[in-house]
């Protein structure tokens, strides 16, 4: 009888089959033993197994393609043009006499658009989605200028962006506005489109805090801007904290795409320098390698708070 | 605070012909409750009877379609009314504690008195200290309200109410999200305020500790009054058939 519950009381006719197919002497008393042992052996074999199959599928993957790369009949050209080891080191270290900068230098440049551009950009983004969160009627306006503001800057490819503002505003002959430096001109763009982004991380944010955390502010006697400040945006400036970040690594690289503007020697403007110089791609391969090396962290960052914050929650439940 | 040998009695709260619908649903129709002060009264009922709305209604939060709130002879329900400054006399304590979880136990207290009513942290603190310690919670003060178990949680709510030296506390169902074995540390905490001369109106499910506290206590059922007077009136002689009714399920419930 002893193997009768794994049945289930909840099942009368199966548990009255299978009572009467285990009361045969020996089988009842043999059978969770042998339905354990076997089961795990099966569970680590079939573990183990699926472990070997996914390593040996990901070696064959990788393989093949470097195969397909090295036995390309362009392979060799490709290897020189791109992964010219003198090119490479060349284009990191720059040697303005031939007439190029530095790739390495020009990452430098990424570094302090990204850093300058993400201050305004949290600053703005919070500006315009405590706009999109208020109720009060005097804002309406400046609430359909922020709702057309997000619609419009995240519609708009950041490229096109970069070129109105690093083309157009200097073309406009303007006092300030038109005399500034092509640095100035990147940076705002990535404000301006990175910003409509980032005010609706923050608006979710915003919205994740519980309303009984408003109405016990309230209670309280808070007026509404300092439950604002003290209650809602810490708690929710803690749930996007890994959203925003992983907003940010993609900040870090689209820092880039300011090379368009020509005047910033930044990594990327800088390789197309080289590129254009002698003729040889490695110095984008060493823009791609440095770029990786800056935004691998953040996205490792990234991870780890998101696991922190699962854990914490998890722990919560219990 | 303090118990004080005489205790003159004022009208604390009247709430005169009060309704409120949310959309189609009548919620309230047409309270009409005076509470004294240093009086304890108990709203009962069952869910969706209309005691949470009312208290609700009395701290402001909702607005009342119809009737008047009188606090302390002021009408709080007129359009020229500052409703912060009126919540920050009456203290107001949730089914499900809603302490700031982002806070530490003793800044969840200050926070209020510091941010709205322009205290200095440092004493702010001391009395926070003091309060926390009154209720066996000073070595919590430093504690994030997850690692506080619910009874606890529900204490530091009903202190960080104190905090603001309420004239009148709104207690809504302040026990019923409490393991059963958390209840009776909550329930101390209210017993010494009422017998400090705390007024209170408070709406709850422990009718045991309504018969023991109470000095009204007020039957609600759809939104009107049916019933109320003394404990021992309502408990053990109601006149009303719903009253009954009502008990009769509390009872069976073991509730009473």
């Amino acid at each position: 009888m002893t193997g009768t519950p794994v049945l289930g009381p909840d099942r009368p006719s199966q548990s009255m089959e299978g009572s009467s197919t285990l009361q045969e002497p020996g089988a009842g008393a043999e059978f969770p033993q042998n339905f354990f042992r076997r089961r795990r052996s099966r569970l680590l074999r079939t573990q183990r197994g699926a472990a070997i199959t996914s390593t040996v599928s990901t070696v064959t993957v990788i393989g093949a393609i470097i195969v397909a790369f090295l036995l390309a009949p362009g392979s060799r050209q490709v290897r020189a043009t791109y992964f010219n080891l003198h090119d490479m080191w060349r284009a990191f270290i720059g040697d303005p006499h031939e007439g190029f900068y530095s790739v390495g230098k020009g990452l430098v440049v990424n570094i302090e658009m990204f850093m300058i551009g993400e201050v305004l950009i949290l600053v703005l983004a919070l500006v315009i989605a405590l706009v999109r969160q208020s109720r009060s009627p005097v804002l309406f306006p400046l609430r359909m200028l922020a709702v057309a503001y997000v619609d419009f800057f995240r519609g708009v490819p950041l490229i096109l962006v970069l070129l109105a503002i690093g083309f157009g505003l200097p073309a406009l002959y303007l006092p300030v506005v038109s005399t500034q430096s092509a640095f100035v001109y990147g940076v705002l763009a990535l404000v301006i489109s990175y910003s409509a982004y980032v005010s609706e991380v923050y608006r979710a944010g915003l919205n994740s805090v519980p309303f009984s955390q408003i109405a016990s502010a309230r209670s309280l006697g808070l007026r509404p801007h300092t439950a604002m400040r003290y209650v809602v945006l810490p708690q929710a400036i803690r749930t996007i904290i890994p959203p925003l970040l992983n907003t940010f690594v993609s900040l870090q690289k689209d820092t880039a795409l300011v090379s368009v503007l020509g005047a910033v020697i930044e990594a990327n403007r800088a390789a197309e320098i080289y590129s254009s110089t002698v003729f040889n791609y490695s110095g984008y391969t060493v823009a791609a390698i440095l770029f990786l090396l800056l935004t691998i962290p953040l996205a490792r960052f990234t991870d780890h708070l998101i696991a922190r914050d699962r854990g914490r929650r998890l722990a919560g439940v219990t | 605070m303090r118990s004080e040998p005489v205790r003159p009695a004022g009208s604390a709260l009247r709430i005169e012909g009060v309704h409120k619908s949310f959309g189609e649903n009548h919620v309230l129709k047409g309270i009409d409750l005076a509470v004294d002060t240093h009086q304890v009264i108990c709203l009962i009922g069952a869910s969706g009877s209309g005691k949470s709305t009312l208290l609700r209604c009395v701290d402001l939060l909702e607005t009342v379609d119809a009737g008047r709130i009188v606090f302390f002879g002021h009408d709080v329900t007129r359009d020229d009314i500052d409703g912060i400054l009126v919540r920050r006399q009456m203290g107001m304590v949730f089914q499900s504690y809603n302490l700031f979880p982002h806070l530490r136990v003793l800044r969840n207290v200050t926070l209020a008195p510091v941010k709205a009513l322009g205290m200095a942290p440092a004493d702010a603190e001391a009395e926070a200290m003091a309060l926390l310690g009154r209720f066996g919670l000073a070595d919590k003060a430093r504690d994030y309200p997850e690692r506080l178990s619910g009874g606890q949680q529900q204490r530091v709510a009903i202190i960080r109410a104190l905090a603001m030296h309420p004239k009148l506390m709104l207690l809504d169902e302040v026990t019923s999200a409490l393991d059963p074995e958390l209840v009776g540390e909550v329930l101390d905490v209210i017993r010494e305020l009422a017998a400090n001369g705390m007024t209170m109106l408070l709406a709850t499910h422990e009718m045991a500790f309504a018969r023991d506290i109470a000095t009204r206590v007020v039957f609600l059922e759809d939104g009107v009054i049916v019933e109320e007077g003394p404990p021992e009136q309502v408990f053990d002689s109601p006149v009303d058939e719903r009253t009954k009714r009502f008990l009769g399920r509390v009872l069976s419930a073991g509730r009473l």
